[in-house]
């Protein structure tokens, strides 16, 4: 079967220096996957790369098949990626309402109606309500997106990005700047999401181990600009090697109990 | 009654008011509020760029000039004195002109888009002054008398027919300019303007096409810009070169922050303030440009939401003091 997204002998170069070297990673319908790796390691460039915000120095880029090296932003929010980025991203002087509508008009392509009033369309409401209740933002339809909490505004950011019907969704460290006890219910929430919303595949880059093996059905790790391992949770965190490469350190035992 | 019907009903009066100018006051101030509606239709969609998508435009005067000098041309050269047809030109032309400027300009933001439109507005003030034989130079193009929906209105003088139909005409067109343009800020078009001017890489993700989109909303606030071009042309009876100089972009940029560009009629109500103190300043002293430069100052610092703004915030003010009694 062919990869949903797949990146093959993909290198990137800034000037000198070598971010990605000959890296290839392939994505299935239907899979979680995580990349891990320490600061510095490429994981976002890799992100930068899979969906198209990157052109790669050589190797290519698939999704569903065709190359999409370069092909950017918008053509591939219309293809089926979404993404979100490590910093939270919003409109900060739209509310919520119109953030998630601003993403169900691209998803309906309705962006050219220049003279129809969006508080009429009908289509357009009912989404951004289903999107919303999903997230459970509900009751924030009509606030400012500036006005939200950091937890919030990050749930805003990634219920945008579902608004457009994604097959794949590119989540990079959704829970950097949230506190640790509130990391869990927003992976739980986007994780429920992903399956409400129809989401074939999940790439979720995340500093926080616990997350990666509560959630992960394969991981991959990259170090230094290359794939160090790119295996299931069970053989991964067995591995002491890969995982002192990517921790830094060696991980409690408490990681692995919360594995699948 | 709800803040937005309670605005609608301030906006209706406010018409109202104009339209009675012309019977209450004498035909002077009529005369003088014609370039107010002009300068209201161009900064209304001005603010569609400025305020809406954030571009700031600094050249914007060019299509105020080309609405005047298509005017000049359709009218005076071709002499098909017909006004209907002299703004639909100046609108084709406005398109014609904006496409590839604009595609060149929204490559950029913030200042680089703003000097880029700066320089384009400068390059058609010299084309305009220099090319004596097609232009008139700094004599400019004279923009003779029209019909207007047909009409030649035989029996009024230039000043009558400025302080009573054409009045009227610019009111309708307006208020029209205006009602197309608040359908669109309300579109789904305007939504994805919004969300590209507040964060264009999110946008982009969105699949918000974002410079297709700033593209249009370019040449749209060109159209309106040369629509009031050709209004200006036809009252003063002449297509300057001076209209295009970007001192008069700055002075509608001035209009719009005066106003305020972070709401709807904030512009309109810059062009009415700007048209009535500018009269008054002149008349009173020679250094009217020294107040009103003191005046942009204390309104960028202290109200940066323009006078529109200061209006909002004190009627908030104002209800919300009330509700204690309307609760007892």
């Amino acid at each position: 079967m062919t990869p949903l997204l797949e990146a093959k002998g993909v290198s990137k170069l800034f000037g000198e220096f070598c971010a990605l070297r000959d890296v290839s990673v392939a994505v299935q319908a239907n899979e979680f996957v995580s990349v891990v790796g320490p600061n510095g390691a490429g994981k976002t460039t890799l992100v930068n790369l899979l969906t198209g915000l990157l052109v790669p120095s050589s190797g290519q880029v698939f999704f569903k098949g065709h190359s999409i090296s370069g092909v950017g932003p918008i053509a591939l929010a219309k293809r089926g990626m979404a993404r979100t980025f490590q910093l939270v991203q919003i409109f900060p002087q739209l509310t919520v309402a119109e953030t998630i509508a601003a993403a169900v008009v691209s998803e309906q392509g309705k962006q050219w109606r220049l003279f129809t009033a969006l508080s009429g369309d009908a289509a357009v409401r009912q989404r951004v309500e289903e999107i919303a209740g999903i997230f459970g933002l509900s009751g924030r339809l009509g606030h400012a997106a500036r006005m939200l909490s950091q937890g919030e505004k990050k749930l805003l950011d990634v219920a945008s990005a579902f608004a457009l019907r994604p097959e794949v969704i590119l989540l990079d460290e959704p829970t950097s700047g949230v506190s640790t006890s509130e990391k869990h219910a927003l992976m739980k929430t986007l994780v429920g999401a992903a399956k409400a919303a129809g989401v074939k595949s999940v790439i979720l880059v995340e500093h926080d181990m616990d997350l990666v093996a509560a959630y992960s059905e394969r991981i991959v790790a990259l170090a230094q600009g290359k794939v160090i391992a790119d295996l299931p949770p069970g053989p991964f965190f067995a591995d002491p090697y890969i995982v002192a490469t990517v921790v830094g350190k060696r991980l409690g035992t408490n990681a692995r109990h919360q594995g699948p | 009654m709800t803040p937005p019907g309670s605005r609608l009903l301030l906006v209706a009066l406010g018409i109202a008011a104009l339209g009675l100018v012309p019977t209450l006051a004498p035909p002077f101030y009529a005369n003088l509020l014609v370039p107010f509606f002009a300068y209201s239709i161009a900064l209304i969609g001005f603010n569609l760029l400025f305020g809406y998508t954030g571009l700031l435009s600094f050249g914007h005067a060019m299509y105020l000039g080309l609405g005047a000098y298509a005017a000049a041309v359709v009218a005076g050269v071709l002499g098909i004195r017909q006004f209907e047809l002299v703004l639909l030109t100046a609108a084709l032309a406005a398109v014609l002109v904006a496409l590839p400027i604009g595609f060149l300009c929204v490559r950029y933001t913030g200042i680089f888009f703003g000097m880029l439109t700066l320089a384009f507005g400068m390059l058609a003030h010299s084309f305009l002054f220099k090319f004596y034989h097609l232009t008139g130079g700094d004599s400019g193009m004279r923009v003779p008398r029209m019909r207007i929906l047909g009409l030649e209105f035989d029996a009024y003088n230039k000043i009558e027919l400025l302080a009573g139909p054409f009045y009227y005409y610019c009111l309708g067109l307006m208020v029209l300019a205006g009602l197309t343009l608040w359908r669109i800020v309300h579109s789904p078009f305007g939504l994805q303007l919004r969300a590209l001017r507040d964060n264009p890489q999110k946008a982009e993700s969105l699949g918000v096409r974002v410079r297709q989109l700033r593209l249009l909303a370019y040449v749209i606030s060109a159209v309106y810009g040369a629509i009031a071009g050709a209004i200006l042309g036809f009252r003063i009876g002449l297509a300057d070169p001076e209209l295009v100089h970007w001192t008069h972009s700055g002075h509608l940029v001035f209009m719009t922050v005066l106003g305020g560009f972070s709401s709807f009629v904030g512009p309109v109500v810059g062009a009415l303030a700007l048209t009535l103190l500018q009269d008054q300043l002149q008349s009173i002293t020679q250094y009217w440009r020294f107040v009103l430069g003191a005046m942009l100052a204390a309104i960028v610092i202290f109200f940066p939401r323009g006078l529109a703004g200061i209006a909002i915030d004190s009627a908030r003010l104002l209800a919300r003091r009330k509700q204690p009694q309307v609760a007892a």
